[in-house]
């Protein structure tokens, strides 16, 4: 991470792309936490990728000026995770949502937490599918009875991806409110900085299809406890919380990232000695 | 069809798992290979893991060899349980010759009523006078005895085969094999073995799956991503060891949704990038190939193709993806689909193609199939090949700079992130020159054209087919089929001037004018395929003008097709 002479304010680290968000939208202050962190951070923007799947969170991209990946529904881990491989030097952030991430994109966020590469995963949760127009999501709980495919409800257990990636492996464990922009850019941030794979959760209001949502700001409340290390206290934090505790929750600086195996660069037809008779 | 065994002998090892066939013959051919024959060795498998039957399938020759024997001479089963399951696999003939072991009870009748010559020899007995020896080594003493191996060479190569073994368990194999030497003195010498050619060049022992994946480095691959698979794993193993000493790596993905995705990260990040999958994995990976299709990122799937649908045959060939490889992503979506004819083919195919991904930033398919894949092949050393592999970038950034600006060639600018000022965001979503998302028609239309432009307009030489032979009657194939058809083609006198032998090495795009004029003066097309319903037949009928009258021959997997069939679909037609 290397610090830039000249300080880039976070407005240089967005594009001049106007968002397709609905006024409103928790996501623009998520996006202005981002381009915060990367400012306090002063990183170089041709250092920075920031990789996302499909839905309305997954727009980020196009609205950064730093190299983006707008990829397919539910793999935006997986290409993050190419491109860390290749190019370690790089600081890579993955933007999602909570259908993207947790429901056709849920395997690879098991896989990630137990890589434990050094990204930053930031899901914009709003309980809904927003892009497709308001169905349950699998955050979704389990009474809401507005979704258009399970009218009546989902009668299904709400998705809890804090505990499931405390389970898989992640290291940096963390809940945000996009009401609280500079105390999501500071935790954002700080997941930056964690060396292994940082996964935080903002609460990101929709206010088209959960109009209710915009009460989050009100329902929100800091974590009155300081982070742990200790999976069992972490586990037990998160299971019985009341899902609005926000801060970091647990980190980990004990489990490193994998060592990266590069070595000595051969030629590649060196490789033929191996298929020689004799 | 004259009988080949004057310049080739096939030897199949059949026996319960864990009787070790395929150990004997996997040093029986590389006995014969240190001794200056060319070969392959084919594996047959039961469906189990452990304990299932083997039969190793073993050709040696004076020249080189790329498919399956017409006729087997000599099948020797260290015992006989469950064997019957690979009857249809065997071509034994009246000349053959079946070898039991006496203690293991009489031949089945099944194999019996084969007409073959039958010999017992004492195999478990002979073992079981050498401590801890074991059957199969005293089958490949037999064998080697058999075919005119010099023992020194034998052991030589057993030696190496057992090295991670102590001392006194190799002791014991060589001792067995001296043994299996001995008794083979009773058997009758039913067939010369062909001579050993004068001066063999260098030779490789590789299998299609290793070839791949040394072309697919070659070609400058330096990230890798697999998911398991069968009978394309070994392309996985091979380079999770090999990258790393080019200064790359393999990552174990959770599934083929995921070693899609990181090969596209990868390879945007700059890296050249391969995954390798059978039919199931580039079922789920098409929508990702879409992806990179859309976003113009230059990727490699290898499928080694296997018996479909579903889970179908893994361990058995087809070439039944062929469909799926060409139309199977969603929209218009112009890729590249390739397909080696030959083991060493592989090494070539997968680089050129590689070649061609990064050039033309775009993902490449390549079909190979699990009998190139698997079948462990006697070859001369391939030359290195060397093409001037490197993706267009940026040559100067500044506020102008549009990832997908519309050039000539269609190809355009990709700056690599770490690139100061070449910010940009790569997108599936239909996109402006700039990158950025547009759902306008003019942008869309211009996109779509730029990419179908850069594929269809380059320029792809004469590797796109081999071509041979200037006769009116065409043979039109794919694939490992290729080598198939060419040495039953090559069996006929002056073919040359009756027949044209064409195969297709370039899939995606297709090549009209190309085809064309290999096809002047054509009269009559065979198309030949491992494929129930013709998917390839269909393909030519679809892109290509055929003239004349156009035949099919398309068989469905396991059974490879014989030249036989073949020769008397040439030989009834003219």
């Amino acid at each position: 991470m290397a610090a830039n002479t000249e300080k880039l304010t976070p407005r240089c680290y967005k594009s001049d792309i106007k968002p397709v968000w609905c006024p409103g939208c928790g996501d623009f202050s998520v996006l202005a936490s981002i381009t915060k962190a990367l400012s306090a951070l002063s990183l170089k923007r041709e250092e920075v990728a920031v990789v996302s799947g499909i839905g309305c969170s997954s727009r980020i991209p196009a609205y950064l000026n730093v190299y983006g990946f707008h990829s397919v529904h539910g793999r935006a881990l997986t290409v993050a995770t190419g491109l860390k491989v290749a190019r370690p030097d790089m600081t890579v952030l993955v933007a999602s949502g909570d259908g993207d991430g947790f429901s056709i994109g849920g395997n690879h966020f098991l896989h990630a937490c137990r890589r434990n590469l050094d990204l930053t995963y930031v899901v914009m949760d709003n309980q809904v599918y927003g892009m497709t127009k308001g169905q349950a999501s699998p955050t979704t709980d389990p009474d809401w009875e507005a979704g258009k495919l399970t009218p009546g409800g989902t009668g299904l257990n709400p998705f809890q991806p804090l505990v499931i990636a405390l389970a898989s492996g992640a290291t940096f464990i963390a809940r945000c409110s996009s009401g609280d922009q500079d105390g999501t850019a500071d935790t954002i941030a700080a997941a930056i900085r964690h060396p292994g794979f940082a996964f935080v959760q903002v609460l990101s209001p929709c206010v088209t299809f959960r109009p209710e949502q915009r009460g989050w700001s009100n329902l929100v409340h800091p974590a009155p406890v300081e982070p742990t290390d200790d999976p069992a206290r972490a586990a037990r934090r998160l299971l019985t919380d009341d899902s609005f505790f926000t801060g970091v929750l647990y980190h980990n600086q004990h489990r490193q990232p994998p060592p990266s195996t590069h070595r000595q660069e051969a030629h590649a037809s060196v490789l033929k000695e191996a298929f020689k008779v004799l | 069809m004259k009988n080949k065994a004057g310049r080739s002998i096939s030897i199949m090892i059949a026996g319960s798992g864990g009787a070790g066939a395929m150990t004997a013959g996997a040093i029986l051919l590389d006995a014969a290979a240190r001794a200056g024959w060319y070969g392959l060795m084919e594996r047959s498998y039961g469906p189990q893991i452990r304990g299932g039957e083997a039969l190793a399938i073993v050709r040696l020759s004076n020249r080189p060899v790329a498919t399956r024997a017409d006729t087997d001479q000599v099948l020797v089963a260290i015992d006989w349980r469950k064997t019957e399951r690979f009857l249809p696999e065997l071509r034994l003939t009246p000349d053959s010759l079946i070898i039991g072991d006496s203690k293991m009870g009489d031949i089945p009748e099944a194999f019996q009523s084969l007409g073959a010559h039958e010999f017992q020899l004492p195999l478990t007995a002979l073992a079981r006078k050498i401590a801890n020896g074991r059957p199969n080594m005293i089958v490949l003493g037999v064998i080697a005895k058999l075919i005119g191996l010099p023992e020194d060479i034998t052991i030589a190569a057993l030696e190496k085969a057992l090295a991670k073994k102590d001392a006194a368990a190799r002791n014991s194999s060589i001792e067995a094999v001296r043994s299996g030497m001995t008794a083979a003195a009773e058997l009758p010498q039913l067939h010369s073995f062909p001579e050993a050619p004068p001066d063999p060049v260098e030779r490789w022992s590789i299998t299609g799956n290793e070839a791949a994946a040394y072309g697919a480095v070659l070609g400058g691959v330096r990230f890798a991503a697999g998911y398991p698979i069968t009978p394309a794993t070994e392309v996985l193993e091979w380079l999770a060891t090999a990258l790393p000493e080019l200064g790359g790596v393999l990552v174990q993905a959770e599934d083929e949704l995921a070693s899609v995705g990181q090969i596209i990260g990868a390879s945007f990040g700059g890296a050249p990038a391969m995954t390798a999958t059978s039919g199931p994995g580039l079922a789920l990976m098409t929508e990702c190939i879409g992806l990179a299709v859309a976003a113009e990122v230059p990727i490699v799937v290898l499928d080694v193709m296997r018996g479909g649908p579903s889970t179908g045959i893994p361990t058995k060939s087809e070439q039944t993806d062929l469909n799926m490889a060409i139309y199977g992503l969603h929209g218009d979506a112009p890729h590249l689909v390739l397909a080696p004819m030959s083991v060493s083919d592989c090494i070539f195919t997968m680089q050129w193609s590689v070649h061609l991904a990064e050039t033309l930033q775009a993902p490449a398919i390549v079909l190979s199939d699990q009998s190139l894949g698997q079948t462990r092949t006697i070859i001369d050393a391939v030359p290195d090949v060397a093409f001037a592999t490197k993706r267009k970038l940026p040559e100067a950034l500044n506020e102008s700079y549009q990832r997908y600006e519309d050039t000539e060639s269609g190809v355009s600018p990709m700056s690599i992130p770490g690139t100061p000022g070449g910010q940009y965001t790569a997108d599936g979503l239909a996109h402006n020159e700039k990158g950025h998302p547009s759902t306008t028609a003019s942008d869309h239309v211009m996109q779509l054209s730029k990419r179908l432009r850069k594929i269809t307009d380059f320029d792809y030489g004469r590797h796109w087919a081999e071509i041979d032979g200037h006769g009116e009657t065409a043979i039109i194939t794919w694939g490992s089929v290729y080598g198939t058809v060419r040495e039953a083609v090559e069996e006929m006198s002056d073919w040359q001037d009756k027949l044209r032998l064409i195969g297709i090495r370039l899939l995606a795009p297709h090549r009209p004018k190309d085809l064309a004029a290999a096809l002047r003066g054509v009269k009559r097309i065979l198309v030949v395929e491992q494929s129930q319903t013709g998917q390839f037949h269909d393909y030519l009928r679809a892109r290509y003008d055929l003239p004349g009258e156009t035949r099919s021959l398309s068989e469905p997997g396991p059974l490879p097709i014989s030249p036989q069939t073949l020769h008397d679909q040439i030989a009834g037609w003219n």
